[in-house]
């Protein structure tokens, strides 16, 4: 084995290490379990978004439509259609990329900042839906009156509802599902595809690649990840916010994609663990914590425009 | 019956008017300089306020003339600080970074004049209606849409006429040409930028006489500035001009019949327009791409 495989492979093993102990090693440093539950979602949402960002190199800024989405369709399955939390999951997950799906077709012939305004302006069309359909959504309170339900193993239950570690545990079985599923995809001939078009996407037209329609798989597969994600993350928090769909949501994620650096499969994990433990920590220390962020914002874009990973990789080479 | 669709007509056209002003802006930085610049919204604040802290001092014709080069000026310096070093690279990173300043100016606005609206005082005459049957058109309204016209007049002169006209057109069809030929590029889009931002101030102006100001009412007209300059066709500012007035329109009419759906109407148009003309209304081959 080369050292660069020893070194990936220790580095992989470190970073589910830490996943795993999360809960014993975040409490002590003054964090919370449900901090890291938080982190962990949002992270599996910023790396659904560089799926397509990072690996095809297209510019969506609308992702959070297809996590509010996500979000809203299992709070709505665990309303009105049955209190399991694993249909939650799936029927979010279909609801964030079934309508990503559909979106798609309207929206993949268009290219760079074209693409990322009309991707904008139709995820905005759900945050309106959401806000305005008040008598299925609750409208600017959010979707309230459901919680995650204990899983059911016929022999066996696990309490996930009040157990915060038991929960952790099943957000990080889930995120390494959908990680693993993201890392086999982009393994594959298809991913070495997508990796193609963002390279050169002439080049990748002229080898007979029909670029159209890659991207709009990719797209729509990144939608379904997002979608989960969102599902997630309404279980978190057993609620569904319409700001979780908004543009600023889906610029939220683009920055922790950006500040983890985007060209690494990682790298968006790092920014959002970044991101939300800043965020957390300057809401609770200042009212103007809009500012903060968004000078971060332009710092990173300024300072650090490859990212945690990508600047230390630069300092190393 | 026919009252009330004239009310939401001439609301639609007005409402429209702030659109085309805002979009316009908009498409002229997004044509030659391929940023999108999020913190648009956030100079029609700044041009607002601005217009709010001097009106005591020189009254509101003095702001009207005045706030909008001030405006301009500030968006000048900003594109020199902090836009100008990412034109050479993805055009992700310069949209992140208005997004942020859109943040920033959102609270920093609300953290010097206080979250609460703020009223700009208009001259008395212009806040009488006209009539009693046309209650709704007031002098004010009608002076906002002669402002919009005669801005949009001498934009649409500038661009056709002047010899800065003319080289932002050139730039926007090939920039590497205009620089061949010895053009400063950084200027023209410097100059270009400060354009557009001049206009985001004058509507700042406009829309604190109508609506008050408040620290988030530039985000609230970003969006349909976006779909205004898409349905129109990007890169064509005659399309950004016809897109703006019929989303208003649209917005104004649906308002009528289905008052929840007033705002939701306008996505509509922007897919069903998606769906059968992809380039947009006047949207031209090679533009897309």
């Amino acid at each position: 084995m080369s050292s660069e495989q020893t070194r990936k492979l220790i580095a992989l093993a470190a970073i589910w290490a830490a996943l795993l102990l999360a809960p014993y090693w975040m409490v002590p440093l003054g964090g919370y379990t449900s901090l890291a539950t938080r982190v962990l979602v949002l992270g599996l949402a910023a790396m659904s978004l560089n799926f397509l960002l990072g690996f095809t190199g297209v510019l969506s800024f609308g992702h959070a439509a297809y996590f509010g989405l996500g979000a809203y369709g299992a709070g709505l399955a665990l309303k009105f259609i049955a209190l399991s939390t694993p249909l939650a999951l799936i029927l979010g997950m279909l609801l964030g990329g079934v309508c990503g799906a559909i979106l798609g077709t309207l929206i993949v012939r268009r290219r760079g900042v074209y693409f990322a305004m009309v991707t904008i302006a139709f995820g905005q069309v759900f945050y309106y839906i959401a806000f305005q359909w008040s008598s299925l959504t609750g409208g600017d309170d959010g979707l309230r009156g459901f919680s995650r339900q204990p899983l059911d193993f016929g022999a066996f239950k696990i309490d996930i509802l009040s157990s915060a570690n038991n929960f952790y545990y099943f957000v990080l079985f889930c995120f390494a599902l959908a990680v693993g599923v993201m890392g086999f995809i982009l393994r594959s001939p298809f991913g070495r595809t997508m990796i193609a078009i963002r390279e050169n996407e002439r080049r990748a037209r002229f080898l007979g690649i029909p670029v159209e329609r890659h991207i709009w798989i990719a797209f729509t597969l990144s939608c379904f990840f997002m979608g989960f994600a969102g599902a997630l993350y309404a279980l978190v928090n057993n609620f569904a916010d319409p700001r979780g769909l908004h543009y600023s949501q889906s610029g939220d994620f683009v920055m922790m994609a950006v500040m983890g650096g985007m060209r690494s499969f990682w790298g968006p994990l790092l920014g959002a663990t970044v991101f939300v433990v800043l965020q957390d920590y300057l809401s609770s220390v200042t009212v103007n914590w809009m500012s903060f962020v968004g000078l971060l914002f332009v710092l990173v874009v300024l300072f650090f425009p490859r990212g945690l990973l990508g600047f230390l990789q630069r300092s190393k080479a | 019956m026919w009252q009330l669709i004239l009310f939401n007509v001439t609301n639609g056209l007005i409402i429209g008017a702030f659109y085309v002003l805002m979009a316009l802006g908009l498409s002229l930085i997004l044509n030659l300089s391929n940023v999108i610049n999020f913190a648009h919204g956030g100079f029609l604040v700044i041009g607002g306020y601005i217009a709010y802290t001097i009106t005591p001092y020189i009254g509101f014709w003095g702001a009207l003339l005045l706030a909008p080069p001030l405006t301009a000026v500030i968006g000048l310096a900003v594109e020199r600080v902090l836009i100008r070093p990412l034109y050479g690279r993805d055009p992700l990173y310069s949209l992140l970074l208005t997004f942020g300043l859109a943040f920033m100016i959102e609270d920093g606005t609300r953290f010097i004049f206080g979250p609460q609206g703020k009223p700009v005082t208009i001259p008395a005459f212009l806040a009488q209606p006209l009539s009693n049957e046309l209650f709704f058109i007031t002098g004010y309204r009608l002076f906002m849409v002669a402002v919009v016209v005669i801005a949009v007049t001498l934009l649409f002169l500038l661009l056709r006429y002047t010899r800065l006209g003319v080289r932002i057109r050139a730039g926007t069809l090939d920039l590497e040409t205009v620089a061949a030929l010895g053009i400063n590029v950084q200027m023209l889009r410097s100059l270009n930028f400060a354009v557009g931002i001049f206009l985001a101030g004058l509507s700042g102006v406009l829309a604190a006489g109508q609506l008050g100001l408040e620290p988030t009412m530039g985000t609230g007209l970003l969006m349909p500035s976006f779909i205004a300059i898409i349905v129109g066709g990007i890169g064509s500012l005659p399309g950004t001009l016809a897109g703006g007035l019929l989303i208003g329109v649209a917005s104004g009419l649906t308002a009528v019949f289905l008052p929840a759906a007033s705002e939701a109407v306008i996505y509509v148009l922007m897919a069903v327009v998606l769906l059968l003309r992809p380039r947009g209304l006047f949207g031209e081959e090679g533009m897309m791409s």
